[in-house]
């Protein structure tokens, strides 16, 4: 028996940065908005107080921050003829949990896209000619140009209170900051937090090569810091425990430390936690979403009617909700068509730890997760000519180090055994003198990568998994080890006594058990047409209009970057649709 | 204590600690009640084990004693508290399986890049693997996996490690692999979870362990820290 709630005008499915975003937005203009997550609420007090907080054993490895795969998880295949598996435990990616999402255990990277990257296709093709690309790739355009997107950008740095220098101010290139982004209108809010020792050593090599280093833009406040809306972050104290962990200094960025203290307050707002929601309801012409069906903390079904339903979970859950809904033609690899579950991608990563002599003192436990380190941004997107490399996109090479917790990240040269004497040897002697230079890459779209329903595996209420299929393809083989030799010469100049690599090369499938990023993206793209993209430029569903679906999902291709500055960004503009042209009218804010 | 594996000092911590073993968890291991082999390690604490049977606690104590073994670098896993810090995960959500996705079917000759696809929960994988391998050194060595040298002991462990040894039921690199895991996370995690006794390994390597602050070092590139570190529960060094 499934029992019906009183009506809201907006529902919100998931209650993480986007969630609380669109929440404050839409209770800002006056709608009774309900968010439902699926998980427990947590503040930063008590949930992330010190010193719990600073448990490796917890947080880093066993992961108490993340979603319980016992009761959800994906499955996982390289190929269409391979029968998927479970992802059964983590390694690969990390799933959020409970209110603030996996924007309670990220980093704070802050990144904008550069300017191409939202015209990714269209940028490729004029540039090198549609041939460039291999017959099965299919990147896209999202729809919305830098320069439309680029207030909004702001409006998320401003929340945040990100710290970094502006290396492109209004047109003006500024020393020591990113000289390849696109022009932003006002700096930063904050100025960068103070370089660790690798990344001071990483930096100083890379200007020496004439590469353009600048500090990572970082929602790790290095300051104190009032939002727009008065909510206060404190400056980082650098703790090394920041990816995989809550913080407990209200010095990074999550919905907790920017928009919960406003928007909790706002008499129009509630939040249902365990509030597992399985369905979209749609009314009996498809056109029209009526609300969405959850599973409360009892185990009892609920539906709960809304004039206004906004997906924003995870990238994989919104992707898997559109699928059990029935919402959107699922992609279909044979033929290339059908759009729920196309073009999903991840980002491909190289790893060089450097190892000094005794008397250069990293103290790799000083750490931010994302301040506090040098980035060289020469090599990324479309930064660079690509005629003669025979590849499209590209990666950020990052120096310095977000931690030393010794059993995730110590790391000791290459050659050296994984365990006995001379394993604790090289722990012993190289743990204080070690740092990291990596590269951070994009992943392309392709016709045989995508996201659908498992036809096996279940979830805790006996839903089918989102099934990924995905492995690397040359492309990014190619863009990974030109752009991890351009850091191994950084590296040799900062002469290191010795050195290690992680490099996917070609013939190395993609590996789940390896630690690589969260960023997943696509599936729910948006984009200029319904044939190829789900969503229209403002993530308003073509098929349902008063359905938006925000994050990751959106994106057509990976790109370089992080991805949560687009996200955020992405968010405030479609946001600014709804309140000021859909709301009025309800209805397709642009034409099919 | 001297930290010289071989001094007199060392070994007799040795003897006197593994009289300290409570007896029940001895019953059936005649020979190291009877000290046949000097070499073998013991338990560096009087702590009993909850889930382990006395062999499978005497198979843990000999191989974490060569994953991580006393030198003078620093202490060795079993002096660090490496099994009973094992011995307490195996009775948490972690040990039960009950942190990952454990339904069927299993396939478990899938290609190793798509991750663990056994059956077995930690606890389950430990208690079907160390009497597996306890019999196949009887068969190779004549004397169950404790019991033999330490040389020996590497050697076996360097074929596990690499799958050398085929067992019915066991992969064995798997299972070496979740050893290895569990060692070094027992070495290296807050000692309230067991291991780690005294902060030893983090003095050993340099890491201040619960500090978590370092707004004064920040501007301070290249300088060396000279604190000790603090555990969760307050000790300090």
């Amino acid at each position: 028996m499934t029992t019906r709630m009183k009506p809201v005008d907006a529902v919100i499915v998931g209650f993480g940065w986007t969630g609380a975003i669109h929440g404050l937005e839409l209770a800002n203009a006056g709608l009774n908005v309900l968010a439902l997550e699926r998980g427990a609420y947590r503040d930063t007090s008590p949930d992330f107080s010190y010193p719990h907080n600073a448990d490796e054993l917890a947080y880093g490895i066993r992961g108490e921050l993340f979603q319980p795969l016992a009761r959800e998880t994906v499955t996982v295949r390289h190929a269409l003829t391979d029968t998927a598996v479970p992802y059964r435990q983590y390694g690969s990616f990390l799933f959020g949990n409970n209110v603030g999402g996996a924007g309670i255990h990220w980093n704070g990277q802050h990144y904008r896209p550069s300017p191409e990257d939202l015209e990714f296709q269209s940028h490729i093709s004029k540039r090198y000619g549609q041939k460039f690309m291999p017959a099965d790739m299919q990147i896209q355009d999202y729809g919305v140009s830098y320069t439309e997107l680029e207030p909004f950008l702001e409006q998320f740095e401003y929340l945040c209170g990100t710290s970094g220098r502006a290396g492109n101010l209004n047109g003006e290139i500024k020393d020591g900051g990113n000289p390849f982004e696109g022009p932003r209108q006002k700096d930063y809010p904050n100025p960068p937090v103070a370089d660790t020792y690798g990344a001071k050593l990483f930096a100083d090599a890379a200007r020496a090569l004439g590469m353009h280093p600048f500090p990572q833009p970082s929602d790790n406040a290095s300051r104190p810091y009032t939002n727009p809306h008065g909510v206060r972050l404190g400056p980082c104290n650098l703790c090394g425990y920041c990816e995989r962990f809550g913080c407990f200094m209200y010095s990074k960025a999550s919905p907790q430390t920017t928009l919960l203290p406003v928007l909790m307050r706002k008499p129009n707002f509630a939040l249902r936690t365990n509030s597992h929601v399985i369905k979209i309801n749609l009314d009996s012409t498809g056109k029209r979403a009526t609300g969405v069906t959850y599973i409360d903390a009892q185990g009892q079904q609920v539906e709960q009617p809304a004039d206004l339903v906004i997906v924003s979970a995870f990238q994989m859950h919104n992707v898997r909700l559109m699928l059990l809904s029935g919402i959107g033609t699922p992609y279909d690899p044979a033929t290339g068509k059908g759009v729920i579950g196309r073009n999903y991608a991840y980002q491909m990563m190289s790893s060089i730890g450097v190892f000094f002599d005794q008397d250069v003192a990293i103290n790799p436990f000083i750490g931010g997760g994302s301040g506090g380190v040098q980035i060289v941004d020469d090599f990324n997107s479309d930064h660079f000519d690509h005629a003669t490399h025979g590849f499209v996109g590209g990666a950020y090479i990052y120096g310095g180090q977000t931690g030393g917790r010794p059993i995730q990240q110590l790391i000791v040269p290459s050659g050296t055994p994984g365990w006995g004497a001379a394993w604790k040897k090289a722990a012993k002697e190289n743990y204080l003198h070690a740092t990291t230079v990596a590269t951070h890459g994009s992943v392309m779209a392709y016709r045989d990568r995508y996201l659908d329903l498992d036809p096996t595996y279940k979830d805790a209420f006996g839903l089918p998994l989102l099934r990924i299929t995905f492995d690397w393809h040359d492309n990014e083989y190619k863009m990974s080890q030109f752009v991890t030799d351009r850091a191994q010469e950084i590296v040799k100049q900062m002469k290191p006594k010795a050195t290690s690599l992680t490099l996917r090369k070609p013939g190395d499938h993609y590996d789940i058990r390896q630690y690589q990023t969260t960023h997943t993206t696509g599936g729910v793209i948006q984009g200029a047409s319904p044939e190829t993209s789900a969503l229209n430029r403002f993530q308003q569903s073509w098929d349902v209009h008063n359905l938006f679906v925000t994050g990751a999902s959106a994106f057509p291709q990976n790109l370089g970057y992080n991805p949560t500055g687009l996200i955020g960004g992405l968010t405030y503009w479609s946001a600014k649709a709804i309140r000021e042209t859909y709301l009025k009218n309800p209805g397709p804010l642009v034409q099919a | 204590m001297s930290n010289k594996p071989n001094s007199p000092s060392r070994r007799d911590f040795l003897r006197q600690s593994m009289v300290a073993v409570p007896a029940v968890t001895l019953l059936g291991s005649s020979a190291l009640a009877q000290g046949q082999s000097t070499e073998t390690p013991a338990a560096a604490s009087s702590y009993a084990p909850r889930y382990f049977t006395a062999p499978e606690w005497e198979f843990l104590h000999a191989a974490v004693d060569r994953l991580i073994p006393a030198n003078e670098d620093g202490p060795g896993a079993v002096e660090a508290g490496v099994p009973e810090f094992i011995d307490r995960q195996m009775e948490a959500a972690y040990g039960h399986g009950g942190l990952w996705y454990m339904q069927g079917p299993f396939v478990p000759d899938s290609p190793a890049t798509l991750g663990y696809q056994l059956r077995y929960t930690p606890r389950e994988f430990y208690r079907k693997a160390i009497p597996a391998i306890d019999d196949w050194c009887q068969k190779q060595h004549n004397q169950k996996f404790s019991l033999l040298s330490p040389e020996q002991r590497d050697e076996v462990l360097h074929q596990l490690e690499k799958g050398e040894i085929k067992l019915d039921d066991v992969p064995t690199a798997v299972f070496f692999s979740q050893l290895l895991t569990n060692t070094k996370e027992g070495y290296f995690a807050d000692p309230m979870y067991g291991g780690n006794k005294q902060m030893a390994a983090w003095k050993m390597i340099g890491f201040p362990g619960a500090r978590a602050d370092f707004a004064d070092w920040v501007e301070q590139p290249g300088k060396v820290y000279p604190f000790g570190p603090v555990s969760i529960q307050g000790a300090k060094s």
